[in-house]
């Protein structure tokens, strides 16, 4: 893209983000011996760990005694439902999360006041890197509720100062009256419905001249660099990845700087290790795999390794943008929705990124996987690009081999394509939902 | 002397061409021809109507995938061997015919042919220099 970026990313906390690696780990050891001592006094599964593993408190003296405690997996939260994980007594909490699993129960997140204000200040550094001030009018369609999204961009927006709109999900055409009339200069939401948005202004008789918006962050699902194309192009703004899971926070454990090439991981709060998801060995910065994050300012349900089953990388290193905080990579995949294809490990996200290698598709898809006399069998819909005029079939089966041939050479495994009209692919206002496995 | 005619991509499963010609119809356009090339998931619908710019306005707004294509359309008397003699002069030289469809309004005794060539420009000439007769939206 040769367009002009529109934000002005700036640092909202130098004093944290752009310590020395000595001063940084100094601050981490420090903060990490509390809060094992806080976790090892006040959570039952905590000291439970601990003493399987033989560790008191005073085993951990710095940041390279992490990888000597145990980790801590979402079923850990599960089994303690719903209040086992507190470190806190429940009257200290001032706010309560929760996630929905696909399957069984739901992962608490109880958030004292302290924690909600380091939430606050992760998600106003976070801000600030997509240029949000005072000034700014922050638009947040994240859903409200449960969900950290909303709240989470919500309390960013506000820490900072801007006016903030929540506007919540859903109802597409009031999003867009309301981010055209009231001049929202940024856009917080999952990028795949920013998308949509999008590519819903024109069908609703508007123009995107007569928006203010410049920038957002975009977050709660994996997206590539394709998509930010596409994202960036729809509504003539700088489009920013923002992380984070209500485990650890809320979004805003993480985000992309105007760099665009990785998130700076907000370490003096949340410590970021790479492990190898088989053996759980730490693996060094510039390998891939497993993200894990201990929390070490958090008082309410601190956690220790978590696992969140994100695939990435970390780097480390000063940043062109004056941070020097670790950068993660985009989330690759997860360690748990990889699906094995006659034998081949496929993730979603490696799909979708040949799909937006082909022009004349949509970043509209959805992946299903049947298994058809005992052979693997995948499919995958993807709506034609709205603006595509097709007179001829071979426009359509040339457009429609060309995307069965990318995906092939990313993944290694054929899969059958069928282009659908635009529209067809079913919107989600939340997460996305990509992948529909029947093979039982 | 182009004819206008519009293509809209369709998945190939059913309701979807009642769809099409309901959202038309309920607004009034009127077909004047309509053909269907199909696949096995998917067909491109083709058609021409009274109002076209009107069609492709409708058809743009309930979100359809469509397009606006000019295709050279001839009248030629309704006998034997009249549509062999236009294909017969495409191919002579060398122009690849992508598709075509012909039609014979009851109360006249010519036939409508209308295609789709790889060389519009060429086609034309040929036609012309021969003496056919070529349509324009009007006459339809």
């Amino acid at each position: 893209m040769t367009r002009k970026s529109k934000v002005k990313d700036y640092i909202y906390q130098p004093e944290y983000e752009c310590l020395s690696r000595s001063e940084m780990e100094a601050l981490q050891s420090e903060r990490l011996k509390k809060t094992v001592k806080l976790v090892y006094e006040n959570c039952a599964p905590y000291r439970a760990k601990m003493d399987a593993a033989k560790l008191t408190p005073a085993d951990i003296k710095s940041v390279a005694d992490l990888h000597k405690l145990p980790f801590t997996v979402k079923h850990d939260l599960r089994e303690a439902y719903p209040f086992g994980f507190y470190s806190a007594p429940q009257r200290d909490m001032v706010e309560i999360h929760a996630s929905s699993g696909t399957t069984g129960k739901l992962t608490v997140v109880g958030y004292t006041q302290n924690d909600i204000d380091v939430w606050s200040e992760v998600a106003a550094r976070s801000l600030a890197m997509t240029g949000v001030t005072k000034d700014s009018i922050v638009h947040v369609a994240y859903g409200y509720g449960l969900f950290t999204g909303g709240l989470g961009a919500h309390y960013g927006a506000q820490k900072i100062g801007a006016s903030t709109v929540p506007a919540s999900a859903g109802n597409t055409i009031r999003q867009l009256t309301l981010l055209r009339d009231f001049g929202a200069t940024h856009l917080c939401c999952t990028p795949s419905y920013a998308i949509f948005l999008g590519t819903e202004i024109q069908k609703a008789g508007m123009n995107i001249d007569d928006f203010s918006l410049v920038g957002g962050a975009f977050g709660a699902e994996p997206w590539t660099y394709q998509m930010r194309d596409e994202l960036e192009r729809l509504l003539h703004i700088d489009a920013l990845d923002i992380y984070g899971l209500s485990e650890i926070s809320g979004p805003g454990v993480a985000m992309e700087c105007m760099e665009k090439s990785g998130s700076h991981v907000q370490e003096d709060h949340f410590i970021p290790e790479i492990i190898d998801p088989v053996t759980l060995e730490p693996l060094p910065f510039g390998s891939e795999g497993e993200l894990v994050f201990t929390t070490i300012t958090k008082t309410g349900q601190p956690l220790i390794r978590y696992r969140t089953r994100d695939l990435c990388t970390l780097t480390a290193g000063r940043c062109a943008c004056g941070r020097t905080t670790v950068k993660m990579s985009k989330v690759k995949g997860r360690s748990d929705d990889m699906l094995i294809i006659r034998g081949v490990n496929v993730f979603p996200s490696q799909i979708e990124a040949a799909i937006m290698n082909v022009s004349g598709v949509s970043p509209h898809y959805m992946i299903y996987v049947d298994r058809i006399n005992n052979l693997d069998v995948m499919e995958i819909d993807i709506e034609l690009a709205g603006d595509l005029a097709p007179d001829k079939v071979s426009d359509v089966e040339s457009i429609k081999k060309k995307v069965e041939t990318e995906v092939n050479s990313y993944i290694g495994v054929s899969a059958k394509i069928k282009l659908c009209e635009s529209g067809s692919i079913q919107r989600s206002e939340g997460k996305a939902v990509r992948v529909i496995d029947r093979r039982g | 002397m182009l004819v206008k005619q519009l293509s809209v991509f369709m998945e190939n499963r059913p309701g979807r061409l009642y769809k099409l010609t309901h959202a038309l119809g309920k607004e009034g356009i009127d077909f004047v021809t309509l053909s269907i090339a199909d696949t096995k998931d998917f067909g491109i619908v083709r058609f021409i109507a009274r109002d076209n710019e009107r069609a492709y306005e409708i058809l743009k707004n309930e979100g359809f995938t469509v397009g606006i294509t000019e295709l050279i359309g001839v009248e030629v008397a309704d006998r034997p061997n009249a549509l062999a003699e236009v294909v017969s002069l495409m191919e002579e030289s060398d122009i690849n015919i992508e598709y075509l469809y012909s039609f014979v309004l009851t109360n006249h005794n010519s036939a409508k042919i209308l295609m789709r060539v790889n060389d519009t420009e060429r086609a034309v000439d040929l036609l012309t220099k021969k003496g056919i007769k070529l349509l324009s939206e009007k006459i339809l």
